[in-house]
């Protein structure tokens, strides 16, 4: 009888420590975990062009993360990216002029989106857009400029 | 010359489908001796789980510390160490996670369960038991199989988590990447598909390990040699048919 108890319990200790370790990958190796939905509101922003932002990449102003890309989505009428963002509601004090730029972290980091302050009294509210965007920078275009700057600068 | 590759070839098709069968049978056994079995269940999966908890988390902790070691070596060279979070991790939860846990658990739980079984075919165990109308199906090698499927996704998820912890302790600690970058670019890329992908994969390698396990066990000659030969080729198979399913369906969730 003892026996048995014995082994029921390193089997339930088991277990448990089977479900713990999965419940540690799903919420700390990911960013599903600490990201609460209700607290937020949500702010849209047109872009040109996304580069290679994703859903759930950080909107982050000064360097902190205040919200998450929600959505992303293509307007076939207007030709351009609606970028849906959430961001928490302690930060409800951003001024309705502030501009989105798309920046990446480091050379071979992610894509986010980076709010700088604009100078209104007017606040960001939920459903109100960024007016004032700026596109993500796309690597080849760039070389490209650089090329054909080059190649004028041969003739001359 | 031909001939005798035929007669292989429907050698291999004949165990393929008693394989089959024998699986077939077995599920059709499990949803009653579920609830009938449930103490002899728990019993197997203390056998083939929480018996394997030492070599899985050794295992795992210097499968960590060398993919720990050997990522950072790698991506230093392209300047970038701090990407050494999201290359562990992912490695490790999509693929060597549930593989080697796989390879690990028909080592010491397969082998384990073929040749339990083996002995009890040898010693006339497994007759005695139809001769007292217990089905041994039921009796024995249901709960066996049961305790392996259980077992072997939670070890998965041990070991990957285990494995992280040991990429953490050489890359953070001992070569010196930053810690907020290791986590922080860990947590920006990996997505749940990742997890549920490696999930996925531990249960398949769950079920094949236990029911070739079982299966060579239960068919073992009722010999000393016949139930020595089972246990190799569980592990041989196991192995081999972890790999081969490792491959079809990274290839199929890609």
């Amino acid at each position: 009888m003892q026996q048995t108890r014995a082994v029921e319990i390193s089997t339930g200790l088991f277990v448990f420590l089977g479900f713990a370790a999965l419940f540690f990958l799903i919420t700390q190796t990911t960013t599903i975990g600490g990201y609460v939905q209700d607290d937020t509101y949500e702010v849209t922003a047109r872009f040109q062009n996304v580069g290679s932002l994703k859903v759930r990449s950080p909107v982050s102003m000064a360097g902190v993360t205040i919200g998450r890309v929600s959505s992303i989505e293509f307007d076939p009428r207007r030709l351009d990216a609606v970028v849906t963002m959430r961001i928490e509601n302690r930060y409800d004090q951003i001024p309705e002029d502030s501009d989105a730029s798309i920046l990446t972290a480091g050379l071979l980091g992610s894509q986010y989106v980076g709010l700088q302050p604009g100078g209104s009294d007017m606040y960001l509210e939920d459903g109100s857009e960024v007016l004032f965007t700026q596109s993500a920078v796309v690597l080849e275009n760039l070389i490209g400029k650089f090329l054909v700057n080059m190649g004028s600068g041969d003739d001359e | 010359m031909l001939r005798e590759l035929l007669y292989a070839l429907a050698g291999f098709l004949q165990t393929f489908g008693q394989l089959q069968l024998f699986f077939l049978r077995l599920v059709a056994a499990t949803p009653r001796a579920i609830w009938r079995r449930f103490p002899l269940i728990v019993q197997q999966v203390h056998n083939t789980g929480a018996l394997s908890l030492p070599i899985i988390i050794t295992s795992a902790f210097f499968v960590g510390g060398v993919l720990g070691l050997q990522g950072y070596d790698n991506l230093s060279r392209f300047g970038s160490e701090d990407a050494l979070g999201v290359f562990v991790a992912l490695s490790l939860m999509k693929e060597l996670g549930p593989v080697v846990t796989a390879l690990l658990f028909a080592g010491r739980a397969g082998t384990a369960l073929a040749s339990e079984i083996g002995l009890m075919r040898a010693t006339d165990q497994l007759s005695a038991m139809e001769m007292m109308a217990v089905d041994p199906i039921r009796r024995v090698v249901m709960p066996r199989f049961l305790g392996g499927v259980i077992a072997m996704p939670l070890l998965a998820a041990i070991f990957s988590a285990v494995a992280i912890f040991g990429a953490y302790m050489v890359g953070v600690v001992l070569m010196g990447v930053d810690l907020g970058a290791f986590w922080a670019q860990m947590r920006e890329s990996v997505e749940l598909a990742d997890i549920m992908e490696g999930v996925v994969k531990s249960v398949v390698f769950g079920v094949a390990a236990s029911l070739l396990a079982v299966f060579e066990g239960y068919n073992a000659l009722p010999t000393a040699e016949g139930v020595g030969r089972a246990t190799t080729r569980t592990v041989v198979i196991s192995s081999i048919a972890v790999l081969v399913l490792d491959f079809m369906i990274t290839a199929v969730l890609m």
